[in-house]
């Protein structure tokens, strides 16, 4: 396994991680100042669009994806799966330093489950399928 | 209706997902930056199993709204948690990906941690 292959698999997790975190972050700050509440009514989920920060927080997650996607060109899904979990960390961290929010113990237990697994899997090979074909 | 809307979340979720390891192995490791990025959008109007993943992963956000608009939502999140097991056996089938012990347990301790989130 190359060490810039390596390099390459984890800057696509840190950035993947970074830009859910920055768009869940956007997201949750942005509808929490709607004046209205999100309800069955699409009308309202559209025009919560035209708030700054839930049209950021959906622009991140969708960058997310993109990142994800190429993380997928250089690693196994079974690997991507539980890394990409430490989200659940991210978002835990960041809820409760940015939005003050509570985090009961059992929450915390269940992100250092996630954290735990997630240390275990990055100890594995990331690409166990072999070289893919150059486009 | 509860659990056709699990099963079709599961099975649409792994769907997507499998797609898109499948098309982004095929296509090759991808550059980071802004270039890259943009490659990658070409790729999803290019690439016919990408834009299948995304429909995919439509019918699984949609599935999912509408399950906590019906169920709990400390059921709904372990719930979709499901598709988890369903991939990492699935990426092992079809992707021919090498699942060892390790992995499997780290896996696992994931899926504790994801289903203890949702309580």
């Amino acid at each position: 396994m190359g060490t810039s292959r390596t390099v390459r698999t984890y800057s696509w997790l840190a950035l993947f991680l970074a830009l859910r975190g920055g768009g869940n972050l956007c997201l949750a700050w942005g509808t929490r100042r709607l004046p209205e509440t999100l309800a069955a009514n699409p009308l309202v989920y559209l025009r919560s669009l035209f708030d700054p920060f839930v049209a950021t927080g959906v622009i991140l997650l969708i960058v997310a994806l993109l990142a994800r996607l190429a993380l997928l060109s250089v690693a196994d899904l079974s690997f991507v799966l539980p890394m990409t979990a430490i989200g659940y960390l991210v978002a835990a961290l960041l809820g409760r330093v940015i939005l003050h929010e509570a985090v009961s113990p059992q929450r915390w237990l269940a992100v250092i489950l996630i954290f735990a697994g997630a240390a275990v899997v990055s100890s594995t090979p990331h690409d166990t399928t072999g070289e893919p074909e150059k486009p | 209706m509860t659990w056709v809307l699990v099963s079709v979340m599961t099975v649409a979720t792994a769907l997507s997902d499998l797609l898109q390891s499948y098309e982004m192995k095929r296509a090759g490791a991808q550059s980071v930056g802004a270039r890259g990025m943009g490659r990658l959008l070409r790729m999803i109007v290019e690439r016919h199993y990408l834009l299948l993943s995304i429909a995919c992963l439509a019918v699984s956000f949609f599935s999912f709204m509408a399950l906590v608009q019906s169920a709990p939502l400390s059921f709904a999140v372990p719930a979709s948690a499901a598709s988890f097991i369903l991939e990492t056996v699935a990426a092992g089938i079809l992707l021919k990906e090498r699942i060892g012990p390790r992995r499997a347990g780290g896996a696992l301790l994931v899926l504790c941690g994801i289903a203890l989130l949702g309580k």
